[in-house]
């Protein structure tokens, strides 16, 4: 589909001038609110939008990198980047040990067995010293970045905040269109098949699930610098729950829907924060009718849409050189 | 008072038999899990919230209609298994073509609006439910309240009723052979749709069983069961989900191990199951009674 490639790239050049716009009508902190769970959907759509694997445990990675990179800036005093970069890390480590047991089965038993070691690293999360237990990490102190940048600006940070997030887009991105990304997009279609032709698949399941658990720990990290808070909140398998729902929404194995997806979800969670438990009935709600009425999610629906449109326009093109033809 | 290798007797014995309740409620939310999953290939994310369920309404005959907690027993995973019975219709049935993913997608959307609806009415702290059976007994070693050993003798029999039903009787064996070949059995003259419908309705109760079972030891609260319904998950992936004996073995088998845990090592007693998962999963990919594929 090069058309839709191109494309593509126009979408992300026009978004990230949006982008740089953006806090000058919008609050910076709830934008970078939104960046964060942005890529952290983005990573989660890696494994079910293009490897066909449903993690129910992503937030393990999301929230304990949030832990490190916050007790490594305000532990350690180490520089934010820093902070950020060994957070990735431990995630990247933790996807390597938890991929290689739950890739050992499939389909529903993967999202049952990471399901249960997110719930084993929240266990972990609570009992351990370092975490702060209910209280988590507060107070995490916005360092200067590289000991030159003052992030303590909404403003400023924002800006990081973005570049970090483009730069974990355009890994994505490169990913899904590289050779690699096609094999992993066969394995989704048909395992049995990728297996057969040589494709060594539990490698491939297991690199793009490092590559996922890593860019869902940048974005923990990031986050845990920006709201200057990593607590048990984000480690629940109800954060893991929600992911799923960003992705869901926006459109499972379409490049952008994790994006607007996760927009729409924060922007609702920040719209209805004063109706407590509603929140918890209005996700279910959406989670209901996705499922049974727009599987495609919003931005797979569009593109749809549009295709339907476009097969349409050149059957009638081609139809017309039809007529046209014979009076030559 | 003696010692059994560093443990007060009071203690361990006290564990072990908190260790086969839990046992007690993984397996009966195991085995509804199993059924389910062996017939419609949709792993029911909502048994946790229809277990939450099954309390309340215990609670509920109780407050409201003054029904006693043998007449809850009875009367909860009826009413909760014909509102599963109403879901699978609405729901779940439209989705049968579709990848499964979807189901499990589509119950845990359901399971939050249940939790949501639940914690909105009642609040995230406990009910209290009185104990139909109060008083024990010494047994020189531990005292033995006459409700746990209730608790365990009750769902064991559940448990092997349901066993005996699926293995040894008519209508257990066209529920086999429909998990095997659903569309030869259909041609067979059986109304296979039905039947799936009734083994969802079966398997809610199960669960709404294990609820009303737990009301009196545990408060009625929206959240006991989505901390729950995750051990049993992990519970369910290390029996695998073959054999519905496996699956009463596993569950009554993994509670004991946690009780023994709580004594001997306290700080592992939450991961313990977690950890047996990650292992069997190492050594045997599909679980311990499952069939590899």
């Amino acid at each position: 589909m090069p058309i839709v490639r191109n494309w593509s790239m126009n979408v992300f050049a026009v978004l990230v001038v949006l982008a740089l716009a953006a806090p000058l009508v919008v609050y910076p902190v709830f934008l970078m609110n939104v960046l964060c769970f942005a890529l952290f959907a983005c990573a989660f759509n890696l494994l079910i939008g293009y490897v066909g694997l449903l993690s129910f445990g992503h937030a393990m990675f999301f929230g304990f990198a949030a832990y490190v990179s916050g007790y490594a800036v305000k532990g350690w005093g180490w520089d934010p980047l820093l902070g950020i970069l060994v957070g990735t890390v431990v995630a990247a480590a933790m996807g390597l040990v938890a991929g290689a047991i739950a890739i050992r089965r499939q389909g529903i038993y993967f999202a049952m067995v990471t399901l249960a070691l997110s719930q084993m690293v929240f266990f972990f999360c609570l009992q351990a010293k370092f975490t702060g237990g209910e209280d988590g990490i507060q107070a995490i102190p916005r360092r200067p970045l590289l000991g030159l940048i003052d992030i303590r600006n909404d403003f400023v940070l924002y800006y990081f905040v973005l570049l970090i997030f483009c730069a974990g887009f355009l890994i994505i991105y490169r990913t899904i269109h590289s050779p690699f990304g096609q094999v992993l997009k066969a394995i989704r279609e048909n395992e049995a098949r990728a297996i057969s032709l040589g494709y060594a698949v539990d490698q491939f399941k297991l690199i793009a699930f490092v590559l996922s658990a890593a860019l869902a720990g940048l974005a923990g990290a990031t986050k845990a610098i920006v709201f200057q808070l990593a607590s048990l909140t984000d480690v629940t398998w109800q954060m893991s729950g929600e992911v799923v729902l960003m992705t869901l929404v926006g459109g499972m194995g379409t490049v952008f829907g994790p994006i607007v997806g996760a927009a729409i979800i924060v922007s609702m969670q920040n719209y209805l924060s004063g109706f407590g438990e509603w929140v918890l009935v209005i996700q279910g709600v959406i989670f209901v009718t996705m499922v049974l009425l727009f599987r495609r999610g919003i931005v797979g629906e569009m593109i749809a849409l549009a295709n339907r449109r476009w097969t349409a326009k050149r059957r009638q093109d081609e139809l017309t050189i039809r007529e046209v033809r014979p009076a030559e | 008072m003696f010692e059994l290798i560093g443990v007060p007797p009071q203690a361990l014995f006290g564990q072990l038999l908190l260790g086969l309740i839990n046992g007690a409620f993984y397996a009966l939310l195991s085995l509804g899990l199993a059924v389910i999953f062996g017939l419609m290939n949709v792993i029911n994310f909502t048994h946790g919230a229809q277990y939450m369920m099954g309390a309340f309404c215990a609670w509920m005959l109780l407050t409201f209609a003054g029904i006693p907690y043998w007449g809850a027993l009875v009367l909860a995973p009826i009413i909760i298994g014909i509102s599963g019975i109403v879901i699978e219709r609405l729901f779940i049935s439209r989705l049968y073509h579709l990848d499964h993913l979807y189901g499990l997608l589509l119950t845990f959307g359901l399971a939050l609006i249940f939790e949501g609806l639940f914690r909105r009415q009642f609040g995230s702290s406990g009910l209290p439910y009185t104990n139909p059976i109060p008083g024990g007994t010494n047994l020189g070693f531990m005292f033995l309240p006459w409700y746990r050993a209730w608790v365990v003798a009750f769902s064991l029999t559940v448990c092997f009723a349901t066993w005996f039903m699926i293995e040894k009787t008519q209508l257990g064996s066209y529920l086999r052979a429909a998990t095997e070949r659903p569309d030869l059995v259909q041609a067979f003259g059986i109304n296979v749709p039905r039947m799936i419908t009734l083994t969802y309705g079966f398997g809610v109760g199960l669960a709404a069983l294990a609820g009303v079972l737990a009301a009196p030891i545990y408060s009625v609260n929206p959240v006991m069961g989505s901390n729950l319904i995750v051990v049993v998950f992990a519970v369910v992936v290390i029996g695998g989900m073959g054999s519905i004996l496996g699956s009463i073995l596993t569950g009554f088998g993994l509670g004991v191990v946690e009780g023994l845990t709580k004594v001997f090592y306290p700080e592992a007693s939450n991961t313990v199951i977690f950890i047996i998962m990650a292992i069997v999963l190492m050594l045997r990919p599909q679980g311990l009674f499952g069939k590899p594929k």
